[in-house]
């Protein structure tokens, strides 16, 4: 960063190479925020600043794998049992919409940076809609555990004629960490949205793509989430 | 806003160095002065001091409680207060002193002001996101104080289950609270890390960069990396209290203990977030006023980062009555030993370095001696009750409770006052009355450890923390620690007096009062609105006392040249 700066030290903004190449140098002029003084170094801040905060969201995911990880070791019948009742075929569809999604959004800032601007919007759209389509799959399961009688904190009719140890304290957990993972799922889906509409608007200059690359990232961040929760929740 | 890209091209020119300060140019404090330009500000100055009003208004807080429990112990019974008062008055004091006092205390503040102006910077990566987390900040305390009027607290600041999902006060609101201060604090970390790395001057190296901004460094990992655990907990027990759905309900499978292990993931580390930056304080006040280059930088620098680093592997000391098993005990026993390593590398080379120096005792120096001093006592009672065989005695007593607070207001509170009259003269432009300054050091001194030294004799002897009613032997030891918290009190209000006076009324400061080498002297006092007029080369490291100071300024104060070899 420091020889780029220094090397751009004696030119003005509108003279910026990264400005000068752009095909729409004149939506990016005021565009650079405070501290810095070239839209790259910022692209690369902002790069850095969300790493840092998906390396905290992690941890926060991470307090749930270690919950997991004790109550699974003090109750293994009553995991196994909760696991097998679980409606796997609807979870595991999900991993493969979330995963389909996250390509989505990868080919989309790829094809971005290209020039091919309504490919890219279209592309996010359909991870939205897939965000969509997996939050929905998502509710039909909670019904259908409503349903079955399983609530969390092991009220329900379930749980009056399945009683070994751990089932109360792995519904829980899987009510609370599969639900604070959709509200990641919806946060992500507002963020690509966002995003999204300035692609297909034109409002997003290429030189801006940084901007689509930060929610692609976290939307990556969520579809890795759910590839460590399905296999805890619904395979092993 | 907008003008920036301008302003770093000034630097390019050989234009002369800044204007004598007689000219009265603009500062960051005259650049607007309406109510919105204060509270809308993305000027991390500004926000520097929104948040240092904030903090001070919850120390002022947390310390009218504190005091009101000393008074309760002034007799064995009940002397001002029920009992179930006491439990929430000692519950809020607790809350306050640590999630909206010492966290924010000096990253946000100090931390603030001073890390885009030691690396150089025209503000943080993200302006915005910054004064974004002082709101945020706001908006947790909000909650935390209704919750305090509507019902109170009485779990103790650790909410320790189950008890914290059957408490009959008002648990809920006070746990989202502190779950939306960790936001507030994960957010100020990543913006310090981010600037860190990306918006350090040309020439600044990481190896040349303050020590202050190491120490932040290393908090900012802390807190990025551990207040989301402590998010996830509180959200927990929100749950088992308002929803009451047992994930820590024994009698649904669920395990109390993981709870604590939880917790205490967070809130051991955030001890760091506390005493870290203090450190960073002490290591830039002793070179300045030993006018020496520290005795090793690379082992202060480093040893932060080993302390951030370690206090993610000691949090199962606060558990060894509670289950877990002997190797565990002894893993986590060593482990925070080795936090005493780190600690000590960095007080010996404090040491060091004052030894042959040209040592000025002015009030900032003052204070980081009584650092030093309490800081050690600290410490040293901390590697006692990492050792399980003592700690299994001395548990949940006023012993544990005296080293704390050696360690939090010895160490970290000592230190604030030690950075704010150390910086006073750079945030304010002006001076303080230096006599005033030490009689308040004193004070502090002696109000400190009259109050916190009897804590240890009580817990040796088997009071235990947090009783309402104790043994009538306990009571001279009781009173002397009253009459110590009500002198500390008076110090601080002393310290709030004259620097309030100096604020207005005192002398014009100079830039650089002190004859410091770090960077934040070399702009103005108060800085411009930019941080500096013209950026400087930052030839010479933070501490080169190497030189006569004609010589070190013309080095530093020179603007930048086209090239540059550093």
């Amino acid at each position: 960063m420091h020889t780029q700066r220094r090397r751009l030290k004696d030119t003005t903004m509108s003279e910026h190479p990264v400005h000068r190449s752009a095909a729409d140098a004149v939506a990016i002029g005021p565009a650079t925020s405070e501290p810095f003084d070239t839209l790259l170094h910022q692209a690369h801040a902002a790069r850095l600043g969300m790493w840092v905060f998906l390396a905290s969201e992690l941890l926060l995911f991470g307090g749930f794998f270690a919950l997991l990880t004790a109550y699974r070791f003090e109750h293994a019948d009553g995991f196994r049992e909760a696991v097998h009742a679980n409606t796997k075929v609807l979870g595991s569809m999900n991993t493969l919409v979330l995963l389909t999604s996250s390509t989505c959004v990868a080919v989309a800032v790829h094809v971005f940076r290209e020039g091919r601007r309504r490919l890219a919007g279209a592309l996010v759209f359909t991870t939205v809609a897939l965000g969509a389509v997996f939050l929905t799959l998502k509710m039909t399961e909670y019904g259908l555990h409503f349903h079955e009688g399983i609530f969390p904190g092991g009220h329900g009719e379930w749980f009056l004629h399945h009683d070994t140890p751990g089932l109360a304290t792995f519904w829980t957990i899987y009510f609370v960490a599969t639900g604070l993972h959709a509200m990641h799922v919806t946060v992500g889906m507002i963020f690509l949205g966002i995003v999204g509409r300035s692609v297909l608007n034109g409002r997003l200059p290429r030189a801006h793509a940084h901007r689509l690359e930060l929610a692609a990232v976290y939307w990556h961040l969520v579809d890795v989430v759910w590839i460590f929760l399905w296999p805890l929740f619904y395979l092993a | 806003m907008t003008a920036t890209a301008t302003d770093l091209d000034v630097t390019a020119a050989p234009v002369p160095t800044a204007a004598p300060t007689s000219a009265k140019p603009s500062s960051y404090l005259t650049d607007g002065t309406t109510v919105r330009s204060w509270l809308l500000t993305t000027d991390h100055k500004r926000i520097a001091l929104l948040y240092f009003v904030s903090v001070s208004f919850f120390l002022f807080l947390g310390g009218i409680l504190a005091l009101a429990l000393r008074l309760e112990h002034l007799t064995p019974g009940p002397t001002i207060m029920s009992a179930y008062t006491y439990n929430r008055v000692f519950t809020l004091h607790g809350v306050i002193m640590v999630f909206l006092f010492l966290i924010p205390s000096i990253p946000a503040t100090f931390g603030n002001f001073l890390l885009p102006i030691m690396i150089g910077a025209k503000d943080l990566a993200f302006p915005r996101i910054n004064l974004l987390s002082w709101y945020i900040y706001l908006a947790g305390a909000a909650l935390l104080i209704w919750a305090m009027i509507n019902g109170g607290l009485d779990t103790g600041w650790t909410f320790y289950t189950p008890y914290s999902a059957h408490s009959p006060s008002a648990v809920v609101p006070a746990v989202l609270g502190v779950f939306i201060v960790g936001w507030s604090s994960i957010l100020t970390g990543l913006n310090f890390i981010v600037s860190v790395h990306t918006l350090r001057a040309r020439g600044l190296r990481l190896m040349k960069m303050p020590l202050f901004v190491w120490a932040i460094y290393s908090t900012s990992i802390i807190q990025v990396l551990a207040t989301p655990v402590l998010g996830l907990s509180m959200v927990l027990v929100a749950i088992d209290a308002g929803l009451g759905w047992g994930i820590f309900d024994p009698s649904r499978g669920g395990d109390p203990v993981l709870f604590q292990h939880l917790f205490w993931f967070y809130s051991h580390p955030a001890v760091y977030i506390m005493i870290l930056p203090a450190m960073g304080v002490v290591s830039e006040v002793i070179p300045t006023f030993a006018r020496k280059v520290p005795y090793s930088y690379e082992a202060i620098a480093y040893s932060a980062l080993g302390i951030a680093f370690t206090g993610f592997l000691t949090w199962g000391h606060h558990m060894f009555t509670a289950g877990i098993s002997a190797v565990d005990a002894g893993a986590f026993g060593i482990l925070s030993m080795m936090v005493a390593v780190f600690s000590a590398i960095k007080v010996f080379t404090w040491v060091a370095t004052l030894y042959k120096g040209s040592i000025s005792l002015t009030t900032p120096l003052a204070y980081v001696f009584v650092f030093l001093f309490l800081f050690v006592f600290g410490g040293m009672t901390g590697v006692a009750v990492a050792s399980t065989s003592l700690d299994l005695h001395w548990h949940d007593t006023y012993f544990v409770v005296a080293h704390f607070h050696f360690i939090m207001v010895g160490g970290a509170l000592t230190a604030f006052l030690a950075g704010l009259h150390y910086w006073f003269p750079k945030v304010t432009g002006r001076m303080y009355g230096e006599r005033l300054g030490l009689v308040a050091c004193v004070l502090v001194f002696a109000g400190f450890f009259v109050t916190f030294f009897p804590q240890f004799l009580l817990g040796n002897a088997g009071m235990p923390r947090r009783y309402y009613y104790y043994s009538p032997e306990h009571q001279p030891l009781h009173v002397i620690s009253t009459i110590g918290a009500l002198g500390l009190g008076a110090a601080l209000l002393l310290i709030l007096g004259y620097l309030g006076w100096a604020l207005v009324y005192g002398e014009k400061a100079p830039d650089n009062p002190w004859g410091s080498r770090s960077y934040e002297w070399l702009t103005r006092s108060p800085p411009p609105t930019h941080n500096f007029d013209a950026t400087p080369r930052f030839a010479l490291g933070p501490y080169d006392y190497t030189r006569p100071d004609e010589d070190a300024h013309a080095h530093a104060e020179a603007p930048a040249q086209g090239h540059d070899h550093v």
